[in-house]
């Protein structure tokens, strides 16, 4: 059986994909409420809301794969004019890896790690009876070649976790179009690869789509939705909320949920402003940075990672300064060393050479009480707030730590700290660990603040946080900064972000600082090819408007 | 292939001091038995001093602590464990008279555990919640039976009332049966749970929906993916399970009075026999330390994260 | 759900029962469990004698009832002297640096490279059979088992961001491991004893059976049933009651001992 070729019609009038009113139902919850959205061949539909949004169960759905007790239900649901409802599990089976093909956010636990990825990728051969078995081999190459793989039979005898983050990702797109289905469902591709690496992916999805391939992805990055699609569906609890074609929706959004969604966004434009709206007192002018707290003067790290002889450079001669008052950013992509360093400001990493000194004095040459009392003035932030806490503890207990190291943990003290970050005081009773992402940060940044510590080192504290979520994070972290003028150290990937937030930037790669400065002049005008790069790859800019799409 | 190389070295190299650390310990076990060995020997008999001497000179029991550690070490190295004080024969020919009994005993049990319990994981392998409960409860019904006594309930009811299988001291193949069931029964109940728990999980894991997203059926499914993945926790129990099994297999046979290593065990305990006590003692380190480098073997096979 | 929490009473309410028998067993018989009637020997169940009477006349209720102590003893000693040599051997090589973690390993793989059964024969060789030289061995062939677990759980509890975070406070070492290591380590580890001392108990019947536990006269569960061995042919009741008694105890405590393994894993991996 020979795979479908694309229609060579652009656009025909019947779409390849028709969904009216579709309805998913799990016990207790409605997952999908009423939607409706058509796929033509050669599109682009992009589905984007926040996590909860219902937005990966409608791509499972078109699959037959909603789970086990899903209910669903539709005025239509036809893929090139079939039925899906009342489809047995044998067409399911046609369908799935023929005729349609899906892409996940993580290749590493998507593909079999036991076994190579030419097997993976053959899989859907097998399945679909593509090509016969002794052309298994060449077409896997030819599949891996076509997405950009670089010595393809190589990697096609090797396993999943010795191939880069990237090239994972490709080789899953190879495998999901290996069977040449006509749509591909992409969920989350690059949610989690640097953004240099994820430019290409997105170039690789939209070069398949200009060849006819019809593509329906999900997202909860709106840059990603202005970069790549011609058509979007806002989504929220469940149901649309707003949809059309990409330029009109984000250049000129109807719905108020898109307003906020869209305003949510840090970047350039967003400089000293709430995020959220919440915050007014953030438009006033910061005062001019203060003393220097921290100063890293050509520290050196490196580790041996277990099994490999060539140590790893953490850090090579970095040296960066952290002023009372100010944001310093540290951007950089996986591995290029930004952890290492916000380790070694607070004290909790030595450098192998180099010094790093808080006030003036190294911190190797504090011990004892004196180092206790310095490090309480240099507190953490870290990216997943649940191994953050006690599991044992309440929120009270979370928060009573510090203060009872200080000296008592008094009502009225946590009272206030819990005001200073957002939080009602109901949440003290319950335990940390049932709080939402965005709750848990706040009550790891309250505890953090009642050490009243002069520097808050943030290492990727928002990068887990759905869109809105991370905007009110933002903004009480800059609320906390105007109120008490404490430092902040903010370790991102995110350039967005640390375009909206940062006084200061340091730019990292592989260890060392390739650039550094003030941050609106840094960023427009960047000196360093490394900065350039990633200034580049980032989708819309960091501001979706910016970039959109003739449709 | 080189790196399979240097893992397989250090495992052996750390084999090695294991079976050393079993040597030395026992060594220092034999030195702090009670009594002395001459008055153990000599227990039944009225000797002289010129007898006690000879004993003295044959045993080597009066040369200093060190020199007796080493020369106890080179003996074992060349095989020679030392002579039983009452069968009065070297015992690596006593061990190795009654070890055929044993083996077979275990490599019964061995067999019948993994066939069982790869059928029985396959048929409660199901998603519905009553299949899974109802083996859970009978495989910890199954667990909390001394193999001992199922031994002897099976033998009252097959052997006495029945008269089906023969009930003691049986060497022929039938013989084998009902002490094979007694000792295989635990290890098949827990063995059929990890296996069963390997596979229910794998079915969750995201390349579970990436192959259904390819089309492959739930059958295909396990075959082709889970059953490897389920394959990895059942391996590393089976080796333990087969080191466990030396002893189990000991009060088994005396429950059944079959040959085998485990009268002659429990005779030499009773006389302190510590030639073929220590004896018995480090064959079952060897063996363990053999099982433990089949099982990194297979891990290694199965699973290609730990190639590194 | 109902049928859970209803295994978790009986198994609580077997246990209550157990430990009453070994406590105080004459309030639950009034029979003496060593008083041989030589002409009753051997009788079925009855109302007279409800699990029959033994190859001596000795009624078999009385006997597994005060057995239950010698029975248990053995099996919950070795469980809490490996407990506690776990606790101290694991804690050893998680905080012994990486010398004394792998020196440490070293010793618990030789241990661990014979089987526990084994061991007992060992021990009983050397320093003669009963019931203290049992539990000894059987605990010290536990230890590897509990100490491993235990340092698996504080080297993962030490390498958390809460504990790094204790530290940014200014907490003191031993008010770290006090607040935060102990309290998180102690749950797995007390849930893997329960589970183990259904094992314990298996053993030390085991080994009873063979001679090697305590010694007559002293009622035990395994003993009787080494005595009932000759007589399975002609009476069920002294083959069946002894072991029924120990599967059960096994059955209670592992049942216990997996709700409690259950409701730690829950609380951490939310």
């Amino acid at each position: 059986m020979t795979g479908h070729t694309p229609s060579a019609e652009a656009a025909t009038d019947e779409p390849l994909v028709r969904v009216r009113e579709l309805s998913v139902r799990f016990p207790g919850v409605d997952a999908v409420r009423d939607v409706s959205f058509d796929i033509r061949p050669g599109q682009i539909v992009a589905v984007v809301g926040e996590s909860g949004s219902g937005k990966s169960v409608v791509a499972r759905t078109l699959l037959g794969l909603a789970g086990p007790g899903a209910e669903v239900s539709a005025a239509a649901a036809t893929f090139d004019g079939q039925d899906l409802l009342g489809f047995p599990e044998a067409r399911w089976r046609t369908l799935r890896g023929g005729r349609v093909g899906m892409v996940v956010q993580d290749a590493l636990g998507a593909f079999d790690p036991l076994r190579t990825v030419g097997a993976e990728v053959a899989e859907s051969l097998w399945q679909h009876g593509t090509v016969r078995r002794r052309e298994y081999r060449e077409e896997v190459v030819r599949l891996l070649t076509a997405v950009g793989v670089p010595d393809p039979r190589l990697r096609a005898r090797q396993h999943p976790h010795q191939l880069s983050g990237g090239l994972r990702q490709r080789a899953l797109i190879a495998s999901a179009l290996a069977a040449r289905p006509e749509l591909l469902i992409a969920d989350e591709p690059t949610t989690a690869l640097d953004t240099t690496v994820q430019k290409q992916i997105l170039k690789l999805l939209r070069g398949r789509a200009d060849d006819g391939l019809a593509v329906l992805l999900i997202s909860h990055d709106l840059a990603v939705v202005a970069e790549l699609a011609d058509h979007v569906h806002v989504m929220r609890d469940g149901a649309f909320v707003e949809e059309g074609p990409t330029s009109r929706v984000l250049g000129a959004p109807e719905h108020e949920y898109t307003r906020e969604l869209l305003a949510a966004i840090p970047s350039a434009g967003t400089r000293g402003r709430s995020l959220t709206g919440q915050y007014p007192a953030l438009a006033s002018d910061k005062p001019e940075p203060g003393r220097v707290l921290l100063r890293a003067e050509g520290v050196h790290k490196s580790y041996l990672a277990g099994g490999s002889r060539e140590p790893i450079v953490a850090a090579h001669d970095v040296s960066l300064v952290v002023r009372a008052g100010e944001t310093l950013g540290v951007v950089g992509e996986s591995g290029s060393g930004k952890t290492t360093v916000g380790r070694m400001l607070a004290a909790l990493v030595e450098p192998d050479s180099g010094t790093v000194e808080i006030d003036g004095t190294p911190w190797r040459r504090l011990r004892g009480a004196r180092r206790r009392d310095a490090r309480r003035r240099v507190q953490v932030i870290y990216q997943d707030p649940l191994s953050a806490f006690d599991p044992r503890f309440t929120s009270a207990q979370v928060l009573a730590e510090p203060l009872r190291l200080k000296g008592s943990a008094r009502a009225d003290r946590m009272a206030e700290l819990l005001g200073l970050v957002g939080l009602a005081e109901s949440v003290l009773d319950r335990p940390a660990r049932q709080l939402s992402g965005g709750q848990r940060q706040r009550l790891a940044i309250a505890r953090a603040l009642a050490a009243e510590p002069d520097v808050l080192i943030c290492d990727e504290a928002v990068s887990a946080l759905d869109v809105s979520i991370q905007a009110q994070v933002l903004d009480v972290l800059s609320d906390v900064q105007h109120r008490l003028g404490t430092a902040y150290v903010f370790i991102s990937h995110d350039l967005g972000v640390v375009r909206h937030i940062a006084d200061q930037v340091v730019v990292m790669r592989a260890g060392r600082v390739v650039e550094s400065g003030a941050v609106p002049e840094l960023f427009d005008a960047p000196q360093h090819p490394h900065t350039k790069e990633l200034l580049d790859s980032v989708p819309g800019f960091g501001d979706p408007k910016a970039l959109v799409k003739p449709s | 292939m080189t790196g399979i190389v240097k893992p397989v070295v250090l495992r052996l190299a750390a084999s090695v001091v294991v079976l050393w650390g079993a040597a030395t310990a026992t060594f220092f076990l034999l030195q702090a038995t009670p009594g002395r060995t001459v008055d153990v020997l000599l227990a039944r008999t009225q000797a002289g001093p010129e007898v006690r001497a000879q004993i003295v000179a044959d045993y080597r029991l009066d040369d200093s602590l060190p020199t007796q550690y080493l020369t106890y070490l080179e003996r074992l190295v060349t095989g020679d464990f030392g002579s039983s004080y009452v069968l009065r024969r070297p015992v690596v020919d006593a061990i190795g008279g009654q070890l055929p009994y044993s083996l077979q005993l275990i490599a019964a049990t061995l067999v019948l555990t993994v066939i069982a319990s790869a059928l029985l994981a396959v048929v409660s392998a199901n998603r519905r919640r009553w299949v899974q409960s109802s083996f859970d409860a009978i495989e910890s019904l199954v667990v909390a039976v001394p193999p001992f006594w199922l031994g002897l309930v099976l033998m009252g009811v097959f052997s006495f009332t029945l008269r089906w299988l023969p009930a003691i001291g049986a060497t022929s193949p039938l013989g084998l049966v009902l002490p094979a069931v007694a000792l295989a029964a635990a290890p098949i109940a827990v063995l059929t749970r990890v296996l069963r728990e390997g596979v229910l999980h794998a079915l969750t894991e995201p390349f579970a929906l990436t192959a259904r997203s390819r089309g492959l059926s739930e059958v295909a499914l396990r075959t082709r993916h889970v059953l490897r993945h389920a394959a990895l926790p059942a391996t590393a129990l089976l080796g333990w399970i087969a080191g466990s099994l030396i002893g189990g297999a000991v009060i088994i046979e005396i429950v059944f009075a079959r040959p085998g290593v485990g009268r002659l065990m429990l005779s030499a305990v009773q006389n302190k026999d510590m030639p073929v006590v220590t004896g018995v003692v480090l064959l079952a380190a060897a063996v363990f330390v053999v099982v433990t480098i089949l099982v990194d073997l297979a891990s290694r096979v199965i699973d290609p994260r730990v190639r590194g | 759900m109902i049928v859970r929490r209803l295994g978790l009473v009986l198994a609580v309410v077997v246990l209550a029962v157990l430990v009453l028998a070994a406590a105080f067993p004459s309030l639950l018989t009034g029979a003496d469990p060593n008083a041989a009637d030589l002409l009753a020997t051997l009788r079925p169940p009855s109302g007279d004698h409800w699990f029959g009477t033994d190859q001596n006349g000795r009624d078999m209720f009385a006997r597994v009832v005060y057995g239950t102590r010698a029975s248990l003893l053995i099996g919950v000693g070795a469980a809490t002297l490996a407990l506690v040599g776990g606790v101290l051997v694991g804690t050893l090589a998680a905080q012994g640096g990486r010398v004394g973690d792998q020196v440490v390993s070293r010793l618990l793989d030789v241990v661990l490279s014979v089987p526990g059964l084994l061991l007992v024969f060992l021990a009983a060789a050397v320093f003669g059979a009963g019931g203290g030289t049992a539990a000894i061995g059987l605990a010290i062939g536990a230890v590897p088992g509990f100490a491993r677990v235990v340092r698996a759980e504080v080297m993962r509890i030490r390498g958390s961001h809460y504990v790094e975070a204790a530290y940014g406070f200014g907490a003191t070492r031993l008010s770290v491991v006090l607040r935060h290591v102990v309290p998180n380590a102690v749950g797995p580890v007390f849930a893997l004893a329960m589970v183990s001392l259904g094992a314990m108990i298996v053993a030390s019947s085991s080994l009873s059976f063979v001679g090697l536990g305590p010694q007559p006269p002293t009622a035990e569960w395994g003993a009787m049933l080494a005595g009932a061995r000759d007589f399975v042919s002609i009476a069920w009741w002294p083959t069946v009651f002894p072991g029924a008694a120990i599967t059960l105890t096994v059955l209670a405590a592992t049942v216990v001992g997996t709700r409690l393994q259950r409701a730690f894993d829950r609380k951490e991996a939310r």
